[in-house]
């Protein structure tokens, strides 16, 4: 499949699959490709890693998860692979990635997340998860959200995204 | 919550089937009719409980995008994370108790209209914007298990 037509399927399916009977043949109609075109692309997405997961995206929130802390640590740069994956190993956390400081006002490099139904759980959590890895030695800021803005799929390919803004101009498409 | 929708959450957050119809197969692991299916995952995202049924991507395959941080005065948060949604790249978008209070994740096709995205959203938004892109990610994603009540 050339690459005008992978971002446009990538396009098609970054907000999700239609709710047809195929919706494997549903996307190809629109995309004028066939659906095994549609299937074996998918599937090599998610053998190379450009997928990671292929599945339903739930939201939190509305699953009774009320409470969301983003949990940032400031962990010393030999220490911070290994504290890495003790967090990632946590049944609570959801989320550990490192993340470049920005000094002077930004101190923390390790950046975990951790949903739970209220915030006195999460808390709980959190000390849990501090005594079991011996992390009190490490400065963390708990960053609870209080408000939802936008919550969707990252629009990696856009209308502005230069290949496909051409090819679409010369063929007179719309998406 | 009925039970099916409870299977199709704890199932399918990974491994939806890739074949001609998967809505059927996933019934026939779970005892239910294809339509049974259909009627769960439509529900399932009209009450809000789904964003989508389908892929989450590798940030770093897929294009570029980044963390970003702004702070704002509590009076003036909300009209600036309306400007801040506005940019077709920034997808979540939270206050959270901070003095850094917005933060958002903003992805592009590649670098440079990454870094692009961030001066136009730091215009609109009026605020300084603090970027802070992965620099390596300890976490499989794997999905969220529930503990359903």
């Amino acid at each position: 499949m050339d690459e005008i037509s992978q971002l446009r399927l990538r396009k098609a399916i970054q907000n999700g699959l239609p709710l047809t009977q195929q919706p494997y043949l549903t996307l190809a109609q629109e995309l004028r490709l066939t659906e095994d075109q549609v299937m074996q692309t998918i599937n090599d997405w998610q053998d190379d890693g450009m997928i990671k997961r292929f599945g339903l995206v739930v939201k939190h929130h509305t699953l009774g998860y009320k409470a969301n802390a983003m949990v940032v640590w400031d962990i010393p740069a030999d220490k911070v692979d290994e504290v890495g994956e003790l967090l990632s190993l946590c049944d609570a956390v959801t989320l550990c990635y490192q993340r470049p400081r920005q000094l002077p006002e930004w101190n923390y490099n390790l950046f975990s997340m951790i949903h739970g139904q209220d915030r006195d759980t999460v808390l709980q959590q959190l000390a849990d998860i501090i005594e079991q890895n011996g992390l009190s030695g490490f400065k963390n800021d708990v960053l609870f959200s209080y408000k939802l803005f936008k919550q969707c799929g990252g629009q990696y390919v856009q209308a502005s995204t230069e290949k496909l803004s051409k090819s679409l101009v010369s063929q007179g498409a719309t998406l | 919550m009925n039970l099916l929708e409870q299977q199709l959450i704890d199932e399918y957050q990974k491994g939806l089937p890739v074949c001609s119809r998967p809505y059927l197969e996933m019934g026939n692991r779970l005892g239910a009719s294809e339509s049974d299916v259909v009627s769960a995952l439509t529900r399932l995202k009209e009450n809000g409980m789904l964003s989508r049924i389908g892929p989450v991507f590798n940030h770093k395959k897929a294009g570029a995008s980044t963390l970003a941080a702004m702070a704002v005065p509590e009076d003036e948060l909300a009209a600036v994370a309306e400007r801040v949604n506005a940019f077709e790249g920034v997808n979540h978008n939270y206050a959270r108790e901070h003095k850094f209070n917005l933060w958002f994740v903003v992805t592009a096709p590649d670098q440079g209209q990454l870094q692009t995205a961030l001066k136009e959203i730091e215009l609109s938004g009026g605020y300084k914007v603090m970027s802070l892109p992965m620099v390596k990610s300890h976490f499989i994603d794997l999905g969220f298990k529930v503990k359903w009540q």
